[in-house]
């Protein structure tokens, strides 16, 4: 039978199949952090259980942790508990932990793969709905919450209904000046939150096979935002390249074992989807978030739109209800709207690739008055790496400020957070409301747009910015 | 777990699409190390105004929120499931849940109702003429009761079997995967020695 990249992953996984139960699955690497597994250590305890597989499990610090003064004790008490609790649930299950300081220590989405953990073929999961940023890898990989990872802890599977599949078939190359992100935020607006809902998605076609890793992961990443259970792309030559020599990738021979079974993970031909979607990368244009759902976007040089417009009335109520809540007006170019905070960071786009991106439009320029910037590397090694080529250097001298790695304003659950009424361009993937500090108002962007913007105080490209530098 | 078969109570019509799991409890509430004490974050953001649904005195005690499409997307948190039941909820009746939130509901013990969105219009309208009117979610016979009349509500819902029978035998996960563990091992056994370890690389 032809079957579909995910099915293969699928399929290599499966430990019980038995009718009317979903499949149980095994899982290959679990990742966990602070917030979503203190409650599933506690069940251990509770029920005498031990980890499985500890050597298949690692632990990092990254959603509450503060980007300033990380060599002191966490000020606020409530965070330090739940911190110092991950340490002592890892010192006391054996499960390798990256805390605060060390170089390993980051998003739990960037360390993965920066230490070569995340390869071809795996099934992974974290108690983090952006685990599906590892399927840039030919990874199948998705959050689970809480329940789920004491399941997985205890027993190193995983019972799962099998999910549908999708593909969604990218012809054509993003134009200069188009990113990834953009792609990503002009799907979602065409497809809708729940568009993806119940399918595990392969992204496809031209554009992805020239896409670099960064890039495949910030698409991947943002899979759930339009309700995917999970996004794949084939592994190909660009994530050989991207493993080789990472401190878990195979070596010697059993890396050419490895490429042998990496492969071979590609979407048998005449493999058919339960559901296939077709864009245009080649009309793709730098793309930004208007309301209060990673849906709600448009091109940057469209206006905001008018609710009437929309025909669904609970699309309409939704737009009136997100107009409000951004203090926006219909019709109102894009722009124009002048902004507070610029975010440079997160899983999304906290890499290395994404912080040169945005350094490059920096340099020699500086952060518009009344701007504050925060620049907050993925990792302690994406900021290590940015050190080294002199880019933290760049953001400084520009009035950015230069953080610690962690989740960050992401979601502000540390100390990064905006005021009530204050407006971010943030290269983060969701624009809730109230997501990074109550009352606060965020537009989704790209880091090539977080930086043009940072620079004039509105939503800009670089290419809006004086040549003047 | 406990069991669930059916229940009645109080119903709130929470008249909105695509209430994410920031709004059913932002990241500051997610901090403590406990199962319990999410109830007071739950729809913290919405709870200052005096008019939203579950300030209003005709829906005090409610136990089955009655919500809009897209119900629970976002964030993998399940401490919005856990603020869903710390503030009394056992049931949440929608057109779409988000695919992690559903599967968290069905793990900690909330019955996540899957219906027509029509079904929802006709619970809005049926709660916002009689707030009292009680509705019951039978999960035996997978229906929907509420009303009398020609206005009756009698509609079936949408839950995975699996999920169904987990729930109505009060069974938990972890203990049924334990008793496979035979297949857990023989598994382990022809794995590929290529898979990665988080073993210190040296």
């Amino acid at each position: 039978m032809r079957t579909t990249l995910a099915e293969k992953v699928w399929e290599e996984h499966v430990v019980r199949r038995h009718e009317g139960e979903p499949d149980l699955l095994y899982i290959d690497l679990h990742l966990i952090h602070e917030v979503t597994s203190p409650q599933a250590f506690d069940g251990l305890r509770l029920a005498g259980r031990r980890v499985r597989r500890p050597d298949l499990s690692i632990a990092t610090e990254d959603h509450n942790v503060p980007t300033v003064d990380v060599d002191k004790p966490i000020a606020d008490p409530v965070s330090r508990t739940q911190v110092e609790t991950l340490r002592r649930n890892c010192a006391e299950f054996g499960v390798r932990l990256h805390p605060l300081g060390d170089a390993d220590q980051g998003i739990v989405h960037v360390v993965g793969p920066q230490l070569g953990l995340t390869q071809p073929g795996m099934t992974i999961v974290c108690g983090d709905s952006h685990t599906s940023t590892h399927g840039a890898f030919g990874a199948l990989a998705f959050g689970i919450g809480t329940s789920e990872v004491e399941h997985v802890l205890a027993t190193q599977t995983l019972p799962q209904v099998r999910p549908k599949t999708m593909a969604v078939n990218v012809d054509g190359e993003l134009p200069e000046g188009v990113t990834p992100k953009d792609l990503v935020l002009a799907l979602i607006a065409q497809v809708g939150t729940g568009g993806g809902q119940g399918h595990v998605v392969e992204y496809r076609g031209q554009a992805f096979r020239t896409m670099s890793m960064e890039g495949r992961m910030t698409v991947c990443n943002m899979s759930i935002e339009w309700g995917a259970k999970a996004g794949m792309v084939a592994p190909d030559d660009a994530t050989f390249a991207y493993l080789e020599g990472r401190p878990h990738a195979p070596k010697g021979k059993d890396w050419e074992a490895a490429l042998d079974y990496w492969r071979g993970l590609v979407t048998d031909q005449d493999a058919t989807f339960d559901r296939e979607i077709h864009l245009d990368a080649s009309a793709v244009t730098p793309f930004v978030t208007w309301g209060t759902n990673p849906g709600q976007g448009v091109p940057l040089a469209a206006n905001v739109p008018d609710p009437s417009d929309f025909d669904d009335p609970d699309e309409r109520l939704s737009a009136e209800r997100a107009l409000a809540y951004m203090g926006l007006q219909a019709g109102t170019p894009m722009r124009d709207i002048r902004v507070d905070t610029v975010f440079l960071g997160s899983c999304t786009n906290g890499r290395i690739e994404d912080l040169r991106a945005a350094a490059e439009v920096i340099r020699g320029r500086s952060v518009a008055e009344d701007v504050r910037m925060l620049v907050v590397p993925g990792s302690g090694r994406v900021r290590l790496q940015a050190e080294s080529e002199g880019l933290d250097v760049i953001f400084k001298e520009a009035g950015a400020e230069w953080r610690g790695a962690g989740c960050s304003m992401c979601l502000g659950m540390n100390p990064d957070q905006l005021a009530p009424g204050e407006r971010s361009a943030s290269t983060s993937n969701r624009n809730f409301e109230g997501r990074q500090g109550k009352g606060g108002r965020t537009h989704l962007v790209s880091p090539l747009v977080a930086a043009a913007t940072a620079v004039s105080g509105h939503l800009a490209t670089p290419a809006d910015l004086s040549h003047a530098v | 777990m406990e069991k669930f078969t059916a229940h009645t109570g109080k119903a709130a019509p929470l008249r909105r699409a695509n209430v994410d799991t920031d709004q059913i409890i932002p990241a500051v509430y997610l901090k403590r190390v406990t199962r319990t004490g999410f109830g007071d974050g739950l729809f913290a953001a919405w709870r200052s105004d005096p008019e939203f649904v579950l300030n209003r005195p005709e829906h005090d005690g409610a136990t089955v929120l009655v919500a809009g499409p897209d119900f629970g997307t976002g964030s993998s948190r399940e401490h919005a499931v856990w603020a869903l039941q710390d503030y009394g909820f056992q049931a949440v009746i929608s057109s779409r849940f988000g695919d992690i939130f559903r599967g968290n509901a069905g793990k900690a013990g909330l019955l996540a109702a899957l219906v027509d969105h029509k079904v929802v219009e006709r619970l809005w309208s049926l709660l916002e003429q009689d707030p009292a009117t009680p509705v019951t979610v039978d999960l035996e016979q997978r229906l929907i009761l509420a009303g009398t009349g020609e206005d009756a509500i009698r509609d079936s819902f949408d839950i995975d079997d699996y999920t169904r029978w987990r729930l109505l035998e009060g069974l938990d996960d972890i203990g049924i995967t334990l008793s496979h563990v035979d297949e857990v091992e023989a598994y382990e056994a022809h794995r590929s020695p290529l898979r990665p370890t988080t073993v210190p690389a040296g």
